[in-house]
């Protein structure tokens, strides 16, 4: 078979109506969601932007050409050049290494927070949402009591509770995260609790164990995930906001939020040292906005037949 | 088979109450087909609720093969009563393939041998293998309709619960379900009871029906009843006469009931 | 009665309506090819799903999403080619001259307005009189579709009204600008059966007082025959067979046979429903003329 026969032949296999196995069924589904998703190009845009941090993070030291904390007090506040491309700040330390190295520290923080916070959302948002009742109005009324402050606060009054330090500012984003979660997924809840699928498994004698987790947390995904994706500039903003404030990764982390409060002295003269990471703070909340947009189109629910 | 003696249901509290049935009370035999017929409102549908469960705030006595049942439902009576819905549309996970629909029921109630079971249940819904791995989405309204019937026999129940299940379909393809329905009933002894607004549905498919209006039984019929016309009941006459097509005369004679 | 004598076919006549609708796999046909004249007489469209009944009544109103396309060879409403009508014109036509009645008032009536207000403000659209005037004519329309105490319903909110009282206040809204042809697709199909001939009735009545004519859009074949003067079956966009209602029974074309056969009866016997077979060659019928009995 030609190489041209071979596309072709996949292209079939995935979009077939008839397909002969759970797999093949599945992988065309992704198929058809992924060429649906290629059709946005600006949530392309963000889909690469993303790759390109991931890309980044993971090969880290062979990209940044400097030791990020690597401190050379007689090179300091040096403006751009071919040899720093991105000058070096107060210290003498190479920005441009600092953010490559900091962007390993941006994605701890947004998977942690994201694989802590959408759990525990949508665990609570279902079973409150299933049994309502009494477990629905004590679990509400604790997700309120969350969602009453804002979430830097709450996030700082976390953090001057238990610490500084970079671990401690992701469990306080985490604590603050998650109630907009459950929400979104009680209302889903709410709407498919009553359909005739629903009662069909009931029907069967399936315990709400079986139906939250293999029925309802399924259909609450795809609202979940694109909130999430919107979610991580926020959760990026708050990381580098608590870093601003010195209650983040500490000093010599390249955190960029922390970089971006200690570049606030030299606004004016060393206008670089305060852009650089800002600027890397705004692209990657942008490319995640794209994304999450981009998702939306493909897994909204009401667009799904 | 079935035996329903006194069942009311109460809604709400109150200025709000509402007496959804009042007093119904009707039997089956094992192999019957008994219908529930009236207009929506009627609680026709909430009797079949509290048959099979969904409904658990009912007074009354509901007796399935002698045994009687209560609010809260044990693993073996879902082998002997299973129910159709009526909308094609919702009554399937729209995430799940027909397989994962079909294999669930087998795994939750631990019988094995699921791939025969799946392959025998759809083949006697006039599906063939090749409907298995699709999507709900990628079926006709009957093809799916036929999938919740497989459901429905899948746990080998002798009692099918049937509500409005062909009321969302186009008139030819009802035709082609309302036949598998009775060629399934036939074939494994079943027994239904069947809920519609068509009194020709229920006249095709049920041997004696029970009309039903805002709550309560207005009286049991027997099939050849509709077709004699020799009702006891005005408002029997009056849906008899409604639902042979639109009649000016007739039409004036309507009473509120 | 049947109206088979007052035949003007002067109200609206449709030659070779077409429409197609963009979709991944390639443009789909939802309409093929149907013409069709009509007086001041109640035609029923009769088809299953899928069969393009709907699209051809708001093809008529131009009433289809941007992406549909339409073409014809005439779209003539009393005199006046649809077609050459700019957005504007064919606004003044809709109301005034053609209204659509459509199938469930719980998604047609705006729920945050009073339906006394509603209807008020179809007439006004139409016609610049004082808001009072406005409301005389709403509440005259509210008795004319036999809702016992108009006042009081008047500044009820569609949420507050029954199913059948819904659809006749649907049809007060729809009637009030006095239009000369009256679309109503499957306008009792949400309804007990009951309701559906009181509000049919009513539709018939004053559809031959004002002298209207009426396009009755469904799939149920039996009360279309027993309400209509003349059907019309629709079968994968095309038109299969136009027949008068009283020989509907009579008809010898395959796909209304099978629809006929297929429905169960209560005086049948218990066995098996005869089921339709399709035929393709239905799909394949040449274009067809102006039909006219």
């Amino acid at each position: 078979m030609t190489r041209k026969q071979k596309i072709q032949g996949a292209r079939a296999w995935l979009l077939t109506d008839t397909p002969d196995s759970a797999f093949q069924a599945a992988a065309g589904r992704f198929y058809l969601g992924l060429l649906e998703f290629f059709h946005n190009r600006l949530a392309v845009v963000g889909l690469l932007i993303i790759l390109a941090l991931i890309t980044t993070a993971i090969f880290a030291p062979q990209i940044a050409p400097f030791d990020p904390v690597a401190t050379d007090l007689a090179n300091r506040l040096q403006p751009l050049s071919a040899h720093h491309w991105f000058g070096t700040d107060e210290m003498g330390r190479d920005i441009f290494s600092r953010i490559v190295w900091g962007s390993r520290l941006t994605l701890y923080v947004i998977i942690l927070v994201a694989v802590i916070a959408a759990p525990v959302g949508i665990l609570v948002g279902t079973v409150s949402g299933y049994f309502g009742g009494s477990i629905d109005t004590v679990l509400m009324r604790i997700t309120d009591i969350f969602l009453a402050f804002p979430k830097l606060i709450l996030a700082l009054a976390f953090v001057a509770a238990l610490g500084p330090g970079i671990e401690n500012a992701i469990i306080a984003i985490s604590i603050t995260s998650w109630p907009p979660y459950a929400r979104i997924a009680r209302a889903e809840t709410l709407t498919i609790r009553n359909s005739d699928f629903i009662r069909a498994i009931r029907l069967q004698g399936a315990g709400p164990l079986r139906i939250i987790t293999k029925h309802i947390m399924p259909l609450c995904l795809s609202s979940l995930i694109v909130r999430v994706t919107l979610d991580m500039a926020g959760i990026i903003l708050t990381a580098a906001g608590l870093g601003f404030l010195g209650l983040g990764a500490q000093p010599p982390s390249p955190e960029w939020g922390a970089m971006t409060s200690a570049g606030r002295s030299f606004i004016l003269d060393q206008w670089w040292l305060i852009t650089m990471p800002g600027t890397a703070i705004f692209v990657v909340s942008l490319a995640f906005n794209l994304l999450g947009d981009g998702l939306r189109e493909v897994l909204d629910p009401k667009s799904d037949s | 088979m079935l035996r329903v003696d006194r069942l009311n249901v109460i809604f709400g509290l109150g200025a709000a109450k509402n007496h959804a049935v009042k007093d119904v009370s009707f039997t089956a035999a094992r192999g019957d087909s008994f219908g529930l017929v009236g207009e929506s409102g009627s609680g026709k549908s909430t009797v079949l609720n509290c048959i099979s469960g969904l409904l658990a705030n009912w007074d009354g006595t509901i007796e399935v093969d002698g045994s009687p049942v209560f609010h809260k439902r044990h693993m073996s009576f879902y082998r002997k009563v299973q129910m159709v819905f009526q909308d094609p549309y919702g009554s399937l996970h729209p995430r799940h393939t027909i397989d994962q629909t079909l294999k669930e029921p087998i795994a939750i109630h631990r019988l094995g041998d699921a791939n025969r079971r799946v392959d025998r249940v759809l083949r006697e819904v006039g599906l063939g293998p090749r409907f298995r791995f699709r999507y709900p989405h990628q079926l006709s309204g009957g093809q799916r309709q036929r999938v919740a019937v497989a459901r429905a026999l899948i746990l080998e129940p002798e009692i099918i619960l049937l509500d409005e299940p062909t009321s969302a379909l186009d008139v030819s393809i009802q035709a082609e379900v309302l036949n598998l329905l009775q060629e399934i009933r036939a074939e494994r002894n079943l027994t239904y009871v069947l809920v519609s607004h068509d009194l020709a549905v229920v006249s095709h498919m049920c041997d004696r029906i029970a009309v039903m209006n805002r709550g309560e039984t207005v009286e049991i019929i027997d099939r050849r009843q509709l077709q004699s016309g020799s009702l006891k009941e005005r408002y029997t006459r009056q849906l008899l006469t409604a639902s042979k097509g639109y009649d000016r005369a007739a039409i004036d004679q309507f009473q509120d009931f | 009665m049947k109206r088979s004598d007052s035949m003007d076919n002067h109200l609206l006549s449709v030659k070779n309506l077409c429409v197609s609708f963009p979709s991944p796999k390639g443009a789909v046909d939802a309409v093929r090819h149907v013409s069709f004249a009509m007086g001041r007489e109640k035609i029923g469209i009769v088809g299953e799903s899928g069969s393009g009944k709907s699209v051809t009544g708001r093809a008529v109103l131009r009433l289809l999403p941007p992406y549909a396309r339409v073409t014809a060879g005439h779209i003539i409403y009393q005199g006046r080619d649809l077609q050459s009508l700019s957005e504007k014109e064919m606004r003044g036509i809709r109301g005034r001259g053609i209204s659509m009645v459509m199938q469930d008032p719980k998604y047609s009536l705006n729920p945050v307005r009073t339906v006394g207000r509603q209807i008020r403000e179809a007439y006004e659209i139409n016609h610049t009189v004082s808001r009072h005037e406005a409301r005389r004519q709403a509440l005259e329309m509210l008795e004319a579709v036999r809702i016992r105490n108009p006042e009081q319903v008047y500044h009820l909110y569609p949420h507050e009204v029954s199913g059948g009282m819904g659809q006749r206040i649907m049809i007060a809204m729809m009637l009030v600008p006095k239009p000369g042809l009256l679309i109503a697709d499957e306008p009792t199909s949400a309804l007990d059966v009951t309701v559906q001939l009181q509000v049919l009735a009513i539709l018939d009545d004053l559809v031959s007082q004002r002298g209207m004519g009426l396009i009755f859009i469904s799939h149920d074949l039996e009360l279309v025959s027993s309400f209509c003067d003349r059907i019309i079956i629709m079968y994968g966009g095309r038109i299969m067979e136009v027949v008068a209602a009283d020989r509907l029974h009579e008809s010898s074309h395959p796909y209304t046979r099978g629809l006929l056969n297929c429905l169960p009866k209560i005086d049948g016997d218990r066995k098996p429903l005869p089921t339709l077979q399709r035929d393709d060659a239905w799909l394949e019928q040449p274009e067809n003329q102006e039909e006219v009995i």
